[in-house]
């Protein structure tokens, strides 16, 4: 079965429809690149994904392993392994990382119908997963996300997206204002979380990311549509030749 | 304390009835309703006080009359005017007035206590917390007593003071908040019935943390307790002082008197939770809670610090200060204060600077939720004499929901050039950014509020003792459930 699938998904705000007609099937073990230029509708699919309440879906279905995910409350799609990694990841001033992470690992496990995670079991999860991203370990002792900066934001997404092993994760720009060493810790940490079981979902305005994150599948996403899907080598040909020109050709077979 | 711990409470799950709203059912002497020279002859009597003690109730009370058309007004609360003929000035547990061991202690006090979570015979035992426990008018036990009579440090209700100590009582008694301070001031100057006693000696640091407990018990009763501490030179005490009442339709009065006296490079640390019952949703029943506190830094380098989690009462009106007269003197104050419901709290604090190099601080975090209101009122006072004096003033509202109020109303009164005095205050929601990001990491709503809670208040658990803030933030916990939305 698919992790997700899309159909028809049409998607406003306020009276703005942004999403009009998008579908896609993610399977279990693939890794889907979605691009597209600046308002295409990108960031909205992954906050309806998410089930932020500002955006109503007018028409379509969103499937999660079979079951209506719009259906589900925010709190519960997460806990079912959905997992967005933020484009601009909230601060929660006083709130410290570890005790944030613990209330949510354990939240999900409950969920799951397994104990709670000691503490020691804990700081060793959480010690192995910050390591995968090069986290500065004294950054899990602060405030979630308060003082740090756009790039440790970014890691401490997917340090926490490691954490919470979802089934499906969700990448929104992750690649936006990291330098190429950044860019290369956060790909290395999305890469080992790679298996059969899991899917990802690469939001991404830039070819760059898709050097270091290699996808199964690129889409892109033009006026709230997916209006041409390929290989790894459609990414090169975007960046390559722009969005006009994809546009233009978007009923063309892809040749590099 | 470790992010293990804080994990463990807020894991906690509690009722969010008000669960301290038992009424005991011990036999108790209570006097009957109304207020003349009559009643504080009564209460003095009572108590076998000495002359001089029921001759300065009896000037207090005098005063008082004086002040009938001067009901303090200006706070940012609105009640009914309280008839001060319709309560009963004191109350006190039948059974033995007086014990020598807990052992003696009526079994269905001990158990109040056991509810409470405070059960003197466990502490006694496990934390070294000594304990004055006042139940309505009367201190009933007072743990501890033999290991710091060891240090020389005296620890005992106010009442025993006045037998055995009636030179340090008549010394120090009034000279922080004398009873013409103010209205309640000198209404609690005449009535008060007990309260709790503390000597620390020249150069002694307190072993332990002392704590009172207080709670009204008895219908109809107004509970007017009064504390005097005063740390000798160089001396060191930090004192835990916690508050409840049961669930009652009527309000209950409440007016305190704490004074803080800290000599020359003394320290003292003043703590408080205050959990008073606020009363029901629609605003019926609740403590009034009206309450003077000031402490004196009397000498060079002395040190008072207050901090308070105020979570009880209907109404709520206390300014716990600080007169920094030494030179190099230090005064803190830290607060968190809640209100849900139909609650309205007041406070603030006032820091008085009479001497050079003098430093104060002051963090105030008010979290407002339901129909509440919640001020912040706060002095800062550089006199001519003090030079290069320093203040830092934080205060932070936050909001729950759209039907609650925050306010602010600092007071700044500077005489001296050299001051260096700070201001900022903040006003803000609880953002649905925060709220969203939390569930997307399968937090739900009012676990995610209590989080973003906590970490909001996080500066001022910090500065409490370790067990003091456990039950703080359990107590937080509890009253945010279902507080929201």
């Amino acid at each position: 079965m698919a992790i997700l699938e899309i159909k028809n998904l049409h998607a406003k705000i306020e009276d703005n429809e942004i999403l009009k007609g998008l579908t896609l099937t993610v399977n279990p073990g693939e890794m889907h690149a979605i691009m597209g230029p600046n308002g295409s509708g990108k960031s909205t699919l992954a906050a309806v994904l998410a089930g932020r309440e500002e955006f109503e879906v007018t028409e379509g279905e969103v499937l999660y392993n079979g079951r209506d995910l719009l259906d589900m409350a925010p709190d519960e799609r997460a806990r079912e392994g959905v997992f967005l990694a933020f484009q601009y990841p909230v601060e929660l001033p006083g709130v410290s990382m570890m005790n944030f992470l613990k209330e949510a690992v354990n939240a999900t496990r409950e969920h799951r119908g397994e104990a709670p995670l000691g503490a020691m079991d804990f700081i060793k999860m959480a010690r192995e997963r910050a390591a995968l991203v090069n986290l500065d370990p004294s950054l899990k002792q602060r405030s979630v996300n308060e003082g740090f900066s756009g790039g440790e934001k970014k890691r401490n997404e997917i340090f926490q997206m490691a954490m919470l092993e979802p089934r499906l994760g969700i990448l929104d720009e992750t690649d936006s204002g990291l330098d190429i060493d950044a860019l290369r810790v956060v790909a290395d940490g999305v890469n080992h979380m790679r298996s059969d079981d899991r899917a990802f979902v690469v939001i991404t305005h830039y070819q760059r990311l898709l050097n270091y994150i290699v996808p199964d599948v690129v889409h892109v996403l033009v006026d709230g549509k997916i209006v041409k899907s390929g290989g790894k080598e459609l990414a090169l040909v975007l960046e390559e030749k722009g969005y006009d020109w994809i546009k233009e050709h978007a009923d063309e077979p892809v040749t590099v | 304390m470790s992010y293990v711990d804080e994990t463990a409470f807020l894991q906690e799950v509690a009722d969010s009835d008000y669960k301290y709203g038992f009424v005991t059912n011990f036999e108790a002497e209570t006097a009957p309703k109304g207020l003349s020279e009559d009643t504080v002859r009564f209460i003095s009597a009572k108590k076998e006080e000495p002359e001089w003690m029921l001759e300065w109730r009896l000037k207090a009370y005098r005063h008082w009359l004086t002040l009938q058309d001067k009901y303090p007004r200006w706070a940012h609360i609105e009640y009914p005017d309280i008839d001060f003929q319709d309560i009963s000035y004191y109350s006190a547990p039948s059974k033995k007035p007086k014990y020598d061991s807990l052992d003696e202690v009526d079994p269905e006090l001990l158990d109040t206590f056991e509810r409470l979570g405070i059960s003197l015979v466990e502490q006694k035992m496990l934390a070294g917390v000594a304990v004055d426990a006042v139940v309505d008018s009367v201190s009933v036990a007072t743990t501890f007593k033999e290991e710091l009579a060891k240090e020389g440090i005296i620890f005992c209700s106010f009442g025993e003071a006045v037998q055995n100590h009636p030179e340090l009582v008549q010394k120090y008694m009034g000279s922080v908040v004398p009873y013409t301070d103010n209205f309640y001031a000198s209404l609690n100057s005449a009535v008060f019935s007990d309260g709790s006693f503390c000597y620390i000696p020249k150069g002694v640091r307190c072993p332990m943390e002392l704590s009172t407990y207080f709670r009204i018990n008895a219908a109809g009763t107004g509970q007017f307790e009064r504390t005097l501490i005063i740390a000798d030179e160089g001396s060191y005490v930090s004192y835990l002082e916690g508050c409840t009442a049961p669930r009652r339709d009527e309000n209950q009065l409440h007016a305190a008197v704490v004074e803080i006296i800290a000599h020359k490079a003394a320290e003292v640390k003043y703590s408080t939770i205050q959990n008073w019952y606020p009363g029901d949703r629609e605003g019926k029943g609740g403590v009034f809670n009206f309450v003077t506190k000031r402490g004196i830094c009397d000498g060079d380098h002395a040190k008072i610090s207050w901090t308070q989690l105020e979570t009880g009462s209907s109404i709520t009106w206390k300014y716990p200060s600080v007169i920094l007269k030494g030179d190099y003197s230090v005064g803190e104050f830290y607060s968190v204060a809640f209100t849900k419901g139909r609650q309205q709290a007041d406070t603030g604090t006032k820091m008085i600077h009479l001497g050079k190099n003098t430093t104060s601080t002051i963090i105030s975090k008010g979290i407002s939720a339901g129909h509440s209101n919640n001020s912040y009122r706060g002095l800062v006072k550089i006199n001519k004499s003090a030079a290069n004096a320093r203040n830092f003033s934080q205060c932070d509202s936050l909001l729950l929901g759209d039907k609650c109020g925050a306010h602010t109303f600092p007071y700044l009164e500077i005489k001296h050039p050299t001051a260096h005095v700070e201001h900022e205050a903040t006003t803000s929601k609880v953002g649905e950014d925060q709220i969203f990001y939390c569930n997307q990491r399968g937090i739900g709503e009012e676990q995610a509020i209590k989080l973003i809670v906590n970490g909001f208040c996080k500066e001022i658990l910090a500065v409490l003792p370790m067990e003091f803030a456990v039950e703080a933030r359990k107590l937080l916990d509890i009253e945010l459930e279902g507080s929201v939305g």
